[in-house]
């Protein structure tokens, strides 16, 4: 196919209406309210399901949840979680109803791909993915994050009370007969 | 107090004491240390401007985070490129090297020396020097300006560095003979080659229009045409987009100044920004007046403080407006292709700028008849 060109006439030919059309577009983008986000000051809302970095929680009694049984360090695949289990420490756990807690608990948060296993595989709802995407260290043993910091990081989740609805279950079974 | 006014008076016993040629030597060192570096100052800041105005059309907020409203920028930038390492590729040829950056700041500084700035601040002359030849030294310089290219694109010994060079070279010395033509009706008209004399010529209101100032950018068809020549041509010379073949980053990766990094390469941006301001000057003192508006009396030279300061004012103003232009161009035009570029310079503005001279020359004939 031959496309026609029509020849420039003389107000084409001195760049007349790329001068005009320039402007008014020009013009109406300096104008346009800008989209910029001031990052460091003005921060990304996350959506609700977002994965970000996996902290420990405590129940809604202020105790850990984790109960050491290792499954989110086995199943996690960059192998970023190391647990300490308490051994023969004799460290008891804090709370009713967990045999244990661990004596160490440590994400290496250079490692982590925020995949969401351990989330996944814990049975203790104990380790949540939350919502923090840009964190920061000036060293590699900065990064690793142990314990104590994971637990305040991760704070309270006191939405899920899975052994306190037990408790609650345990308690009307010893009062059997149970009442309707 | 009383210490300071006997310094003073020291002062003035000593100033007294100098003789005529002694006096202008200090009046032109005083003058040309302040321009000098009100100049790189605005140079700093021209900068700075382009990125703000191109980040707001294009949507964006531009650097904003050194100082408050980004004020604190052109600093932070001049800091980085002092310290930043300097490399000196191995292949290159040293001393051509070398000389290609200041080659780029010099003839855009010594240019301004002949730009009034102003008109007199007490008894004197905003002008560093008041040259009879004014514009020929002008020309003489701007035409230096190549050189620095040139010899950056040749001493790098490296092809993209080259292209821009060859590209650059053949530019600049077709529309600086289209530059050079499109101001010669103007000094027809004027009669002299003195930029005073030049300005002098364009106070008043409009023949044709009263009300409007008589600038030669108004004055009739010829000086409108040898504006919108000189205005073209100084885009060209300039190297800024559309003809900003020299360093097309999308086919040359920067052209001349690839090789350059820390220091040299920021003398290369602050001769390009230098020689806006030169051009802009240029083009404040030919066709719009200089430091006159003739309204309130402002096209007389002043005669007390206030107006002298006022004037200096009204061709900072007027020069800020050329430059929002070219920065402003630069973000709204695509580059001209090679072909066109050559084609509009040695066949479109060359013949018409020989027909302007003609046409003016042959009407100021007839009026004069």
């Amino acid at each position: 196919m031959i496309v026609k060109r029509k020849p420039l006439n003389l107000w084409e030919r001195l760049y007349m209406p790329a001068i005009i059309g320039g402007f008014q577009i020009t013009l109406r983008h300096f104008f346009k309210k800008k989209v910029t986000m001031q990052y460091p000051e003005e921060k990304w809302v996350v959506p609700t399901d977002y994965r970000g970095a996996p902290y420990l929680v405590k129940d809604q009694d202020g105790n850990t949840k984790c109960v050491s049984c290792q499954l989110c360090e086995f199943v996690c695949p960059p192998k970023a979680i190391k647990i300490t289990p308490p051994g023969d420490s004799g460290l008891r756990p804090d709370r009713p109803n967990a045999e244990k807690m661990p004596l160490e608990f440590e994400i290496n948060m250079l490692r982590c791909i925020f995949c969401g296993f351990c989330q996944e595989v814990c049975p203790e709802e104990a380790i949540f993915l939350q919502k923090d995407y840009s964190l920061t260290g000036t060293s590699r043993e900065e990064m690793i994050y142990n314990k104590e910091k994971l637990l305040e990081l991760g704070g309270t989740h006191a939405g899920i009370q899975k052994w306190k609805q037990k408790q609650v279950e345990a308690n009307e079974q010893e009062n059997f007969p149970v009442k309707s | 107090m009383h210490f300071l006014h006997q310094q003073f008076g020291a002062l003035n016993g000593w100033f007294n004491g100098l003789s005529p040629s002694g006096q202008f030597a200090l009046f032109a060192a005083i003058k040309a240390f302040v321009v000098f570096n009100v100049m790189m100052g605005m140079v700093a800041y021209v900068v700075l401007l382009e990125r703000r105005i191109c980040a707001f059309i294009q949507d964006r907020i531009g650097p904003n985070r050194v100082g408050p409203f980004g004020l604190l920028q052109p600093a932070a930038d001049g800091l980085k490129a002092f310290f930043k390492e300097e490399m000196t590729p191995a292949h290159v040829r040293k001393i051509l090297f070398n000389l290609a950056p200041p080659i780029a700041l010099i003839p855009a500084v010594l240019n301004l020396a002949i730009i009034p700035f102003g008109s007199y601040l007490g008894k004197q002359q905003m002008v560093i020097a008041n040259l009879n030849v004014g514009i020929l030294y002008t020309f003489g310089f701007v035409s230096l300006g190549v050189y620095s290219i040139v010899l950056a694109g040749y001493a790098s010994n490296s092809k993209f560095p080259f292209l821009g060079g060859i590209r650059s070279s053949a530019q600049m010395i077709s529309y600086e003979i289209s530059m050079g033509m499109s101001v010669i009706p103007i000094f027809l008209f004027v009669g002299s080659l003195n930029l005073n004399d030049v300005i002098r010529a364009q106070t008043g209101t409009l023949n044709w229009l009263p009300g409007l100032p008589n600038w030669y950018a108004l004055q009739s068809p010829m000086t409108f045409l040898a504006f919108c020549i000189f205005l073209v041509a100084s885009f060209a010379e300039t190297n800024r987009t559309p003809f900003d073949l020299a360093e097309a980053e999308q086919e040359l990766a920067g052209g001349y100044n690839i090789e350059y990094s820390s220091i040299k390469f920021a003398m290369f941006f602050m001769g390009e920004y230098a020689n806006i301001l030169l051009v802009s000057s240029m083009m404040v003192t030919l066709f719009f007046g200089g430091w006159t508006l003739p309204w309130f009396g402002l096209d007389q030279p002043a005669t007390d403080l206030l107006h002298g300061v006022l004037h200096i004012g009204i061709f900072l103003a007027k020069l800020l407006v050329f430059v929002v232009g070219f920065i402003w161009i630069r973000w709204m035009w695509p580059r001209f292709r090679y072909d066109q570029l050559m084609d509009l310079g040695w066949r479109k503005f060359i013949p018409v700028a020989l027909a302007n001279i003609l046409v003016t020359a042959v009407w100021l004939w007839w009026r004069t008849k």
